[in-house]
């Protein structure tokens, strides 16, 4: 009864959510300098400009150089702390983990002007290494989050198990724990990749002269509204949608597991 | 911790090692190893640097002893207090509107049949997962002057002029709910999913209307779901730069562009700093608050 009535009322939701997502895509497409919906000419022009303009090409892979080292750096670390606290209790347990998931709630604006500081004195503003670190500080709570949830279900007694067969504790690990806990670790290094290839104020301050995909998106956005940027919103939204689309295919949607 | 469980060590080692203290020594030194990375990296590039930001608040500049210049400076200045109270304002207003979107998508995925739902989520992951940039822009495209929505409004003659629709707190409004709306769905909608559907269906044999199941079965267990929604969207909005950045164009300032302005603008460090520790403090007094009345185990499920 209540049914019909409750899809009405979504529907202009989910229209809400989800055009502006879509409504790039056209806006790429479009042959005129200015920004005009639906485009009235349709052409290649923008992904032209996009592929051929080196600061744009520098940007991407700036930050697909830095999210991906971020990826690696934040998995192994947060797994680690996810293992080291998952079966710890008391007062020091809860603190750090507070610790550990605090960046989450952090407003990112503190930790980009507190880290601007530090790096200003450390020369580390506008290296890799600097962005790199920044970054990992903000992805190692979603790693965190997704292998402490994975291992909650994991069975202590399998490394018992493992222990009085004979495997030493390495071996437990790679070939009980990490197999079983596999869907936390890779859920969370997709999270950490996203968290470092989408972040933009600290890249804002600490990136340098050098940007980064979203500074440079940022910054074209605030001053210029050059089509350009739909193309690579469009190639962003179409590389979104593959992942999804993957995810889907593969089981069930990867959804936040936090 | 680290010392407590280095202690551990040094005095189990030092006695004759029974199988149950091996264990012991391994479960403490197998700790330290695998927290070890976490801590170091967070105490030089995580605490440190924000310990030191809040020691630069309460100077008066560089080489200065202790002073209360820059909390003074933000608390007397009208120009500053109004920046905190329509930030306060936007994240209220953007928390309630997701709240009023969110509560009847969350219920709606939470009802519908398997497949229905697998097509729905991927419609909101779809948002979710897309860069904050792109849907800033996409919002930039929709608002403007020239944009769809004042086009479209045009043709179907709601309006006869473009409504000012951007570079206000309508614009920041519309974009700021719309990528925290998901924020809020999914906690409501994990929630709903663990309600225990026959409670709904023993309400309804004792006699109560939809209505009824809804506002005394339903809508009360779904509570912590909302608070949990509530304050991520809220505390997310509070810090929130990109998008009124862009969406305001500059005739909306809130807290996080104002923290921009001093350092990159004026290099006032100190006072920037301030203006960080007082939107750090809010912030933390909502997440108490939250834990105070919920419980911390909720926050992160």
């Amino acid at each position: 009864m209540r049914r019909p009535s409750l899809a009405v009322l979504c529907t202009p939701i989910f229209v809400y959510l989800v055009a502006p997502t879509l409504i790039v895509v056209p806006m790429a497409f479009s042959a005129s300098t200015f920004l005009e919906f639906p485009p009235a000419h349709l052409s290649m022009r923008w992904f032209n400009e996009y592929i051929t303009d080196e600061r744009w090409l520098l940007a991407t892979w700036r930050s697909l150089r830095v999210a991906f080292s971020v990826m690696v750096l934040a998995t192994v670390i947060g797994t680690l702390a996810a293992l080291a606290l998952q079966q710890a209790r008391g007062r020091t347990a809860t603190l750090l983990k507070l610790l550990i998931l605090s960046p989450i709630m952090l407003p990112v604006i503190i930790y980009a002007i507190a880290v601007y500081a530090l790096y200003s004195r450390l020369h580390l503003v506008g290296t890799d290494l600097g962005l790199v670190l920044a970054h990992t500080i903000l992805a190692v709570p979603f790693v965190f989050l997704t292998v402490t949830a994975t291992s909650a279900r994991y069975n202590v007694l399998l490394d018992r198990a493992a222990a009085s067969s004979g495997a030493g504790p390495w071996r437990t690990f790679w070939e009980i724990r990490l197999p079983l806990i596999r869907r936390g670790v890779l859920a969370g290094a997709l999270f950490a990749f996203i968290t470092s290839f989408d972040e933009v104020v600290v890249a804002l301050f600490v990136g340098g002269l050098d940007a980064t995909l979203p500074k440079r998106m940022f910054d074209e956005l605030r001053w210029n509204l050059n089509p350009t940027i739909a193309a690579v919103a469009t190639i962003l939204v179409s590389l979104t949608t593959l992942v999804l689309w993957a995810g889907m295919r593969s089981r069930r949607p990867i959804a936040r597991e936090s | 911790m680290t010392t407590g469980a280095a202690g551990w060590v040094v005095r189990l080692s030092g006695r004759a090692a029974s199988p149950r203290r091996k264990l012991m020594i391994h479960r403490a030194v197998r700790f330290q190893v695998l927290l070890a990375p976490v801590l170091m990296l967070f105490a030089v590039f995580y605490v440190y640097p924000i310990v030191r930001m809040l020691a630069i608040s309460f100077t008066a500049g560089r080489h200065s002893s202790f002073s209360l210049d820059q909390y003074q400076a933000v608390f007397t200045s009208s120009l500053y207090l109004s920046v905190i109270a329509d930030t306060l304002r936007i994240s209220a207003a953007a928390t309630v509107g997701a709240l009023l979107m969110g509560y009847p998508v969350a219920y709606l995925l939470a009802r519908a049949k398997e497949r229905a739902a697998g097509w729905l989520m991927t419609l909101l992951l779809l948002p979710f997962w897309t860069s904050l940039l792109v849907r800033t822009y996409a919002w930039m495209v929709l608002l403007q002057r020239e944009g769809v929505v004042n086009t479209t409004l045009r043709q179907l003659g709601l309006i006869d002029r473009p409504l000012p629709t951007m570079f206000n707190e309508v614009g920041v409004l519309i974009g700021t709910t719309h990528i925290l709306l998901p924020f809020m769905i999914f906690p409501i909608y994990s929630v709903l999913k663990g309600i225990d559907p026959d409670l709904a269906k023993a309400a309804a044999g004792l006699g109560a209307g939809p209505g009824q199941v809804f506002r005394k079965i339903t809508l009360p267990l779904s509570l912590p779901g909302v608070g949990a929604g509530v304050m991520i969207v809220f505390i997310s909005a509070l810090g929130f730069f990109v998008t009124p950045a862009l969406l305001g164009g500059g005739k909306v300032i809130v807290i996080a562009m104002t923290i921009e302005k001093l350092i990159n603008d004026f290099v006032n460090w100190e006072l920037a700093a301030a203006l960080a520790t007082v939107l750090l403090v809010v912030t933390a007094l909502f997440v108490v608050l939250y834990e105070r009345v919920l419980g911390t185990e909720r926050m992160w499920s």
